[in-house]
């Protein structure tokens, strides 16, 4: 199946997220035991914009990742699909 | 994916610790219809759930739930706060006691430990509707239960609130389970099962 640009577009966005999203959490870990290594602080705000950036992005083409990120005149929270259907989303009957 | 922050969502302040108070909080810990289970149940029970409304639902009250979880074993923190060993063998949490010091472990209070089986996902919709509508309401009488037995404000505070959201969210389980029916044949709701029938 051929995806549209923004299908693609939307791929795209939630692979870097998922990307900057994992050295944040990996990352995360690493300062809970060791908060004093300012290099590794450097690192992660690096790799936080990034993850700003890209989050910021994707929320305002395709609608919120997280609840407080709202900011339409209409709810989108509800849409789908959700992150657990995988390729085959359900259509609504 | 979920995000932790570093607060609770209702804050707990407790100066008196009591052992006997927190071993019957405890229950809301781990017991039969604690927080633990009710934030396993919702978060298990969206992936057969086809609708949108009813996923949101699930996905965000099971998601308060484990803040319900924390702010409970916040309250059997403090509650255990300080206490002597005399204290404790003097009260019904001795037994807890020898096995887990004042850590935090999912059990009732009567001692039986947290168990899958006080929850169920049952792949129905409706079915599994009908059961976070009731577990809400056994949630509610279970901290009723609390509330006559404890009488420090400090503590009747944060149930009081935990109480009340068991009622907000049996309301919106409500609205959720009308959204579902109005998705399927109001003659009869039970001929199909939208999260495995096929549409003949």
């Amino acid at each position: 199946m051929m995806m549209t640009s923004d299908q693609k577009k939307k791929e795209e966005l939630l692979n870097q997220i998922d990307q900057y999203g994992f050295a944040m959490d990996d990352i995360l870990l690493y300062l809970d035991t060791h908060p004093d290594d300012r290099h590794a602080i450097e690192y992660f705000r690096c790799v936080q914009k990034a993850y700003k950036d890209a989050v910021n992005e994707y929320e305002s083409m395709f609608g919120p990742l997280t609840y407080d990120q709202e900011s339409e005149d209409v709810w989108n929270w509800i849409s789908g699909p959700w992150p657990w259907e995988g390729e085959q989303s359900y259509v609504e009957i | 994916m979920w995000k932790y922050e570093k607060r609770l969502q209702y804050p707990v302040k407790i100066s008196q610790p009591n052992a006997q108070m927190a071993l019957f909080i405890a229950s809301q810990y781990g017991g039969p219809d604690g927080e633990m289970g009710a934030s396993m149940r919702y978060l298990s029970q969206r992936y057969a759930m086809p609708y949108n409304m009813a996923k949101a639902v699930l996905t965000d009250v099971g998601t308060e739930e484990l803040a319900h979880l924390e702010i409970v074993a916040a309250i059997i923190h403090q509650l255990t706060k300080g206490l002597t060993a005399q204290e404790i063998k003097d009260s019904g949490l001795a037994p807890y006691y020898i096995d887990h010091a004042v850590g935090i472990w999912p059990q009732a209070a009567g001692g039986v430990p947290f168990q899958a089986t006080e929850f169920q996902s049952k792949g129905d919709p409706i079915t599994d509707l009908f059961e976070d509508l009731a577990a809400e309401q056994k949630a509610r009488s279970t901290y009723d239960n609390i509330l006559r037995v404890v009488t420090d404000q400090e503590v009747c505070d944060p149930i009081r609130y935990l109480r009340q959201r068991e009622i907000v969210h049996f309301q919106r389980f409500g609205e959720a389970l009308r959204d579902v029916q109005d998705h399927l044949d109001s003659r009869n709701f039970y001929d199909f099962n939208p999260a495995f029938d096929k549409k003949s």
